[in-house]
C-alpha cells in the first residue's frame, strides 16, 4: 500500500511504498513542473571495496574504482533499447558515482512511464563481455587523466588522504589506470548481484508523475528473491586525529589552491541529516560570510570569494573542510584554529544564530525548487536512516551549545590536516 | 504561467513571470552596454565592490547579516557576456513569502535591499572606498588569472580569443588583470556613474508576486535607474570563416590534450528563419549523448573521454570541445569533421533526427522549470532582440525542423579555427 507523509510547512506530501521485492519508493507530485525526474540509486560506491555477500562466500575484495567503472558499464545494454527509448523522448539520462552511493537518473518532458522502464531495466539487467570491459578501460583510463589534472580534486584527494589512515573514503572514486586495469565482467557481476538488489536500492521520482503508477512499474520490472544486502567492511575504526597535518605539490594553477579539513566523528543512523546540519551551521558560525571571521579575513586579502566551507560525512566517516585559494593558507589554519576556540570559550552571539538558522532554512527550502535535488536528497537520507522533509523540525531542536560541542571537539590542531596545490614554476605555460 | 515585458522608460524595461511552481522568487538588476577593452574592467569590478558593503550595510559581514535576516536572500553580483554586450548587475534569489516561518512579506525588504547595495554604496570622500576597490581589484585579477584552472572551459576560452581576435566577442568579460590592479577608486566610481546613466537597464523578477506590487516595487526601489537613455546593443556577425583554417597551439603542464574546434554558423542566429533548424543541428551533431560526436568519436572509436558541441546563437558561433590523447589530436579532428560531412551528405537515420528534434524541445521546455534559467532565457532576448519570444512558438518551429533544414544549416557551418592544448613534452 502506497502512503502518503504531508509535510504542511514545506507544503509538500511525499508518496512512499516498501515493494515487496525490497525497493523503497518515493514519490513528490508537482503536477505544476513540465518535467518528470526520477533517480534509481543502490547503496553502493567508491568506498565498498571489501564486502562479503549472505548467501555464502568469504570476504570479496574489489579493485579501486570498481563502483564507477559499473555504472559506467550498465549503460552498455546488448540491445541499446533504454539509450533508444531515451533518445526517442527527448530525454536527458545520466548517472554518477559517489563514496556511498551510485545514482541513475534522467529526466524528460514526455513519455515518463516509458523512460521509467527503460531506467530500470538498465540497471537491473547486466550485460558484461570481455570487449566492451576492455573498451571502456580505456575511457575511464581518460577520465583518471582528466580527474588527475584538475587542481580541485587533486587537493581534496589529498585532504582526504591526510584526514584519514585507512578509511576507504580516501580512496579516488575512479580509481587508478593500474586498478581499473585489473577489472573482469566476473567482478563486475558479483558486484552488481551483492549491492544492485531491490533491497539495496530507493527510486525516487518528481515532477507531474502518478506515485501509484512508479511503484507498480518498480514491481513489475524488478527482480524478486533476493536476501540481504552484503556486508560492507570499512576496515578498522579510525582514530581521532589527521595522518599528517600537511601535504602538498605543485600542479598548473595560477594561485595556491588548498583545503583545509578538521576530522569529524561519523554520526549513527538516523542522526545523519541533524549532524549534517549542525555542522553545517558550525561553518556558517565559524567562517560563513556574515561571520566576524570571514569579513577580517578577506579584508586582509588571505580569502577570496572562492573560499568555502562545508561538511561532507560517509558511513564510518566525517569532516568539516574549508577551501579555496589563498596565497597563505597555512595562517588560515591558524586563524580558523583560533576562532574556534574563542567561539568554544565565548559561545555564539544570540542574534547571529537567529541569522543564521533562517538563512539556513531559507537556502534549504530553496534547494527544494530542483527535481533533482529533491530527489537525490530524499535518496540520500533514506539510506542514511533520516527522513530529509522533517528538516524544519530538526532545525528547531538545534541549539548554539550544539554547534560550540561540535567544534570545541573537532576544529582541533591534531584533527585538522592541510592539502595545498602550490603553481608549478612557469617555462613556457 | 504568465510572461509579461513592459517598458517603464526609453531603455528601461521590466519582464515578469508570474507563476506559484516555485519555493522562491527571483529578481534580477541588468545593466548592459557594448563589451570594450576601455570600459570592460570597470564595468566587470563595479558589482564586486558594490557587494562589499552599502551605506547602511558597509561591510560583507553586515550586508550578509542583512541577507539571512531574509531567510538567505542569495544576493550576488553577476557579469554576463551576451555576443558583444557586457552585461552586469544582481541577481537576488529570495524565499516565497508562503514559507516564512514568521508570515514575514520577503519581496519589498529584498529589493530594497539589492536597491541600496546597487545605488547607496558605502563611499570615502563622495566616491567608492579606496580599499574596497584595491581588494577587489585584486581578486578580480586573480580571478582572470585563475580561468587557466579548469582546462576545458580555458581551451575554449582560447579558442574564441584566436578565433574572434579582432572583435569586440574577443574581449574578456571580466577585462583584464593589469587594468583590475590598476584601476583605482575615483576612475571606477565615474566609470559605474557612467554605466548607470548610458547602460540599458532590465528589471526581472519571477515568482508569485502579482505584477502590480512588481511594478510598485521596482519603480520605489530603483527610481534612479528609471530615467530614459538611449543605448544602442550590437553584434558583429562575421559569417565567412577564417581562409585557411587557422591553427593555434598552446603547452601547458597537462596529462590529458584538449581540442577545441571553433565554426562560423553562416550568419544564423537568434531570430533567424533558421535558428530552429541550427539548435537541432547541434544536437544531432554534438550537443546531446545521443549526438553523433558522443555515439561515434567517443563511443565507438574510443578517441575522446568528452566531446559535445555548442553554440552562441548571438554572435553565430558553434564550438566542438573535446579531451584527447595527446597522439590522437589529428585523428580526433578528422573524425569531428567526418561526423559533420555525414550530416551535410544527408547520412543520418529518420530517428535520429526525431531525437534530435526531441532533445530540444525537452531541453527548452525544461527551462520553464528553472527560474535561473528563465531569467536568463529572457534577458539574453531583450539584449539580442529587444523582445521576448514565448518559448511555445520556439518549440513549435523546431519541432517543424525537416532533414532539408539541417542539411542546409551543415553545409553553412563552416570551419573557422583549430585549438589544441597539449603537454609541455608533446608533439
Amino acid at each position: 500500500m502506497m502512503q502518503s507523509l504531508d509535510y504542511a510547512t514545506l507544503r509538500e506530501t511525499v508518496y512512499t511504498q516498501k515493494l515487496s521485492n525490497g525497493l523503497q519508493v518515493m514519490v513528490v507530485r508537482r503536477p505544476e513542473y513540465s518535467k518528470q525526474f526520477a533517480f534509481f540509486a543502490a547503496r553502493y560506491g567508491g568506498m565498498d571495496l571489501r564486502f562479503r555477500e549472505e548467501d555464502g562466500g568469504g570476504w570479496v575484495e574489489t579493485p579501486a574504482g570498481i563502483a564507477h567503472f559499473l555504472e559506467h558499464k550498465m549503460f552498455d545494454t546488448e540491445d541499446g533499447a533504454a539509450l533508444k527509448t531515451w533518445a526517442s523522448n527527448g530525454a536527458v539520462d545520466n548517472a554518477f558515482t559517489a563514496a556511498d552511493i551510485t545514482g541513475y537518473y534522467f529526466e524528460g518532458t514526455r513519455g515518463f512511464e516509458d523512460n521509467l522502464r527503460a531506467l530500470l531495466n538498465l540497471v537491473s539487467v547486466p550485460y558484461f563481455t570481455r570487449e566492451n570491459v576492455a573498451k571502456e578501460q580505456g575511457i575511464i583510463a581518460q577520465e583518471i587523466r582528466m580527474c588527475q589534472d584538475d587542481p580541485e580534486d587533486t587537493a581534496y584527494y589529498q585532504l582526504l588522504e591526510s584526514l584519514y589512515a585507512h578509511h576507504p573514503i580516501r580512496t579516488r572514486i575512479v580509481g587508478s589506470e593500474e586498478s581499473i586495469g585489473a577489472l573482469t565482467p566476473e567482478l563486475l557481476h558479483q558486484c552488481h548481484r551483492a549491492f544492485y538488489r531491490p533491497g539495496n536500492m530507493v527510486l525516487c521520482a518528481a515532477g507531474n508523475v502518478d506515485p501509484e503508477r512508479v511503484a507498480q512499474l518498480a514491481e513489475e520490472i524488478l527482480p524478486t528473491g533476493f536476501s540481504s544486502p552484503a556486508t560492507v567492511d570499512l576496515g578498522q575504526p579510525e582514530p581521532p586525529g589527521a595522518v599528517r597535518n600537511y601535504a602538498g605539490r605543485k600542479m598548473a594553477v595560477a594561485m595556491p589552491v588548498f583545503d583545509l579539513g578538521f576530522k569529524g566523528t561519523a554520526a549513527p543512523a538516523g542522526a545523519c541529516l541533524r549532524q549534517e546540519l549542525v555542522a553545517g551551521l558550525a561553518c556558517d558560525v565559524l567562517c560563513g560570510p556574515s561571520s566576524a571571521w570571514y569579513n577580517r579575513m578577506y579584508e586582509s586579502g588571505v580569502i577570496n570569494g572562492s573560499f568555502d566551507c562545508f561538511y561532507d560525512a560517509a558511513p564510518g566517516c566525517a569532516h568539516i573542510a574549508a577551501g579555496g585559494e589563498s596565497r597563505e593558507p597555512e595562517r588560515v589554519r591558524e586563524e580558523l584554529l583560533a576562532e574556534a576556540r574563542r567561539l568554544v570559550r565565548e559561545g555564539v552571539d544570540p542574534a547571529l544564530w537567529e541569522r543564521l538558522k533562517r538563512a539556513a532554512y531559507g537556502s534549504m527550502v530553496r534547494r527544494l525548487n530542483s527535481l533533482e535535488s529533491t530527489c537525490i536528497d530524499l535518496a540520500q537520507c533514506y539510506f542514511d536512516g533520516d527522513d530529509y522533509l522533517r528538516f524544519p523540525q530538526l532545525f528547531q531542536s538545534i541549539e548554539p551549545e550544539d554547534v560550540v560541542q561540535l567544534m570545541g571537539a573537532w576544529i582541533t590542531p591534531e584533527r585538522s590536516a592541510l592539502s595545498v596545490i602550490e603553481p608549478a614554476d612557469k617555462e613556457n605555460g | 504561467m504568465e510572461q509579461i515585458h513592459k517598458k517603464l522608460a526609453a531603455g528601461v524595461e521590466l519582464a515578469m513571470t508570474r507563476t506559484e511552481q516555485f519555493k522562491t522568487g527571483l529578481l534580477s538588476v541588468t545593466l548592459a552596454a557594448p563589451l570594450r577593452a576601455d570600459t570592460a574592467t570597470a564595468y566587470a569590478l563595479a558589482p564586486d565592490v558594490l557587494y562589499r558593503g552599502s551605506r547602511n550595510y558597509p561591510d560583507i559581514q553586515r550586508l550578509s547579516a542583512a541577507a539571512d535576516q531574509l531567510y538567505g536572500a542569495a544576493l550576488g553580483p553577476t557579469v554576463r557576456q551576451r555576443g558583444e554586450s557586457q552585461c552586469v548587475g544582481f541577481l537576488c534569489s529570495l524565499m516565497d513569502d508562503r514559507y516564512a516561518l514568521d508570515g514575514m512579506a520577503l519581496l519589498e525588504p529584498a529589493a530594497r535591499l539589492v536597491s541600496e547595495v546597487l545605488l547607496d554604496p558605502a563611499t570615502s570622500g563622495g566616491i567608492f572606498r579606496e580599499d574596497y576597490v584595491r581588494g577587489e581589484g585584486e581578486n578580480l585579477a586573480d580571478e582572470i588569472e585563475a580561468r587557466i584552472n579548469d582546462k576545458r572551459s580555458w581551451s575554449i576560452f582560447r579558442l574564441t580569443q584566436e578565433m574572434c581576435a579582432g572583435e569586440a566577442y574577443a574581449l574578456d568579460k571580466l577585462g583584464s588583470a593589469a587594468q583590475a590592479r590598476e584601476l583605482d577608486a575615483r576612475t571606477l566610481w565615474s566609470a559605474y556613474q557612467q554605466l548607470c546613466r548610458q547602460a540599458r537597464v532590465i528589471f526581472y523578477y519571477g515568482g508569485s508576486a502579482r505584477p502590480e506590487r512588481v511594478e510598485e516595487m521596482v519603480r520605489s526601489c530603483f527610481q534612479p535607474l528609471l530615467e530614459g537613455r538611449d543605448m544602442v546593443l550590437s553584434c558583429q556577425v562575421v559569417d565567412e570563416p577564417a581562409h585557411p583554417v587557422r591553427y593555434v597551439t598552446d603547452r601547458l603542464d597537462v596529462t590529458q590534450g584538449k581540442l577545441a574546434m571553433g565554426f562560423r554558423t553562416g550568419g544564423i542566429v537568434l531570430g533567424h528563419e533558421l535558428y530552429p533548424a541550427l539548435l537541432v543541428c547541434n544536437a544531432l551533431f554534438g550537443g546531446t549523448a545521443h549526438s553523433k560526436l558522443f555515439e561515434h568519436v567517443r563511443e565507438q572509436l574510443s578517441l575522446c573521454y568528452f566531446v559535445s558541441s555548442m553554440l552562441d546563437t548571438l554572435k553565430g558561433l558553434m564550438a566542438v570541445s573535446s579531451g584527447v590523447e595527446f597522439a590522437d589530436f589529428g585523428r580526433a579532428e578528422e573524425a569531428i569533421l567526418e561526423q559533420l560531412e555525414e550530416i551535410r551528405r544527408g547520412q543520418f537515420t529518420r530517428e535520429e533526427l526525431h531525437a534530435a528534434v526531441q532533445a530540444v524541445v525537452n531541453s527548452l521546455t525544461s527551462r520553464k522549470d528553472s527560474q535561473g534559467q528563465m531569467e536568463d532565457d529572457c534577458v539574453t532576448q531583450l539584449i539580442a532582440r529587444g523582445t521576448v519570444t514565448d518559448w511555445r512558438q520556439t518549440v513549435s518551429g523546431v519541432e517543424r525542423v525537416t532533414a532539408r533544414d539541417i542539411i542546409q544549416v551543415a553545409r553553412m557551418l563552416e570551419l573557422d579555427t583549430v585549438y589544441r592544448l597539449t603537454g609541455k613534452d608533446g608533439q
